[in-house]
């Protein structure tokens, strides 16, 4: 909650998504912390939801759809390893692979 | 034949379902609660909220087989609608209101298939309430972890060569999936091809139709 300085992403980019469990309402799947995906395009800013949920101020955010591939979401139990998934990420939920 | 050990089943054999007897629940009451007094204090009127339910009853898959027949037929549409599906969705006349389409277009080796695990987001301004089934926790668990034995079921079954990709709307996006144009359609018009596009061809869990011999 709050104001928070959040880095900037861009298309291409490799990130890797937290592993935090916050409390609250979050939009960010379970399944794909701590998964390291690409860029695929860049949206938004739009309004925090975990701000908006609880009818505080939202912080307008960059949001990122990332595509990762399936072996690296479900190791050995992928069904096709380059299959892909890809879903919306909010950039706070997003760090630089290097 | 009332009163006797088969009074439980309607004539059809199935059994009657039960009267909605029970009270509100606390959401239903707050629902009820808020709607009226947005009316009481004259934000929206009664036939304002009405006239929104007929506006979400009247969208439906056609909408989206319209589009998807003209992105088949008009190459510079398809770039529209590459670039802004929601921008390229209103040119066409639909109201699609805030919604934040993404086209998302099958080819000979990717098909894409759409899901929320997270709740039940659809592009509903788009092609109308969704199916049963997408809100079902055994679609919106399996898509993300074997989308390819959750698409067999449907009666999509792929070769390797052909890369599955699950879009999971988690956030403001939503997502209409344009499905590869049948073969042997190079003679039809939009309004024909529009009848191949089904809804589910649309979500990815299922083809378009192909011409009958």
């Amino acid at each position: 909650m709050g104001m928070q300085q959040v880095a900037e992403f861009v298309s291409s980019q490799t990130v890797r998504v937290r592993t935090d469990i916050p409390p609250g309402h979050v939009r960010t799947p379970y399944y794909l912390r701590g998964k390291t995906g690409v860029i695929e395009r860049t949206l938004g800013p739009f309004p925090n939801p975990e701000d908006l949920a609880y009818g505080v101020p939202a912080q307008p955010l960059q949001l990122l759809r990332v595509r990762f591939a399936m072996q690296e979401v479900w190791g050995h139990a992928a069904e096709r390893p380059n299959d892909t998934i890809e879903a919306e990420i909010y950039a706070h939920w997003l760090e630089t692979v290097t | 034949m009332p009163h006797d050990h088969h009074d439980h089943l309607s004539p059809s054999g199935h059994p009657y379902r039960p009267d909605n007897d029970t009270v509100l629940t606390y959401w239903q009451q707050m629902e009820i609660a808020i709607r009226e007094l947005l009316i009481e204090k004259q934000i929206v009127t009664a036939a304002q909220i009405a006239g929104q339910i007929a506006d979400m009853d009247a969208r439906s898959p056609a909408d989206g087989a319209a589009v998807v027949a003209r992105a088949w037929t008009d190459p510079a549409f398809l770039e529209r609608l590459r670039a802004d599906g929601s921008a390229a969705t209103r040119e066409m006349g639909f109201d699609i209101g805030p919604m934040k389409l993404i086209a998302v277009e099958n080819t000979e080796t990717l098909h894409n298939v759409v899901v929320c695990t997270l709740c039940s987001c659809y592009p509903r301004n788009l092609l109308g309430l969704p199916p049963d089934w997408y809100k079902s926790r055994a679609y919106r668990s399996r898509t993300v972890r074997e989308p390819r034995s959750v698409l067999a079921e449907f009666g999509v079954t792929l070769p390797d060569t052909v890369e599955v990709r699950v879009h999971d709307s988690t956030a403001d996006m939503r997502y209409v999936v344009i499905p590869a144009r049948p073969a042997g359609t190079e003679g039809l018009d939009e309004a024909a091809l529009a009848n191949l596009v089904t809804r589910d061809s649309m979500i990815g869990t299922g083809l378009a139709r192909s011409l009958r011999p």
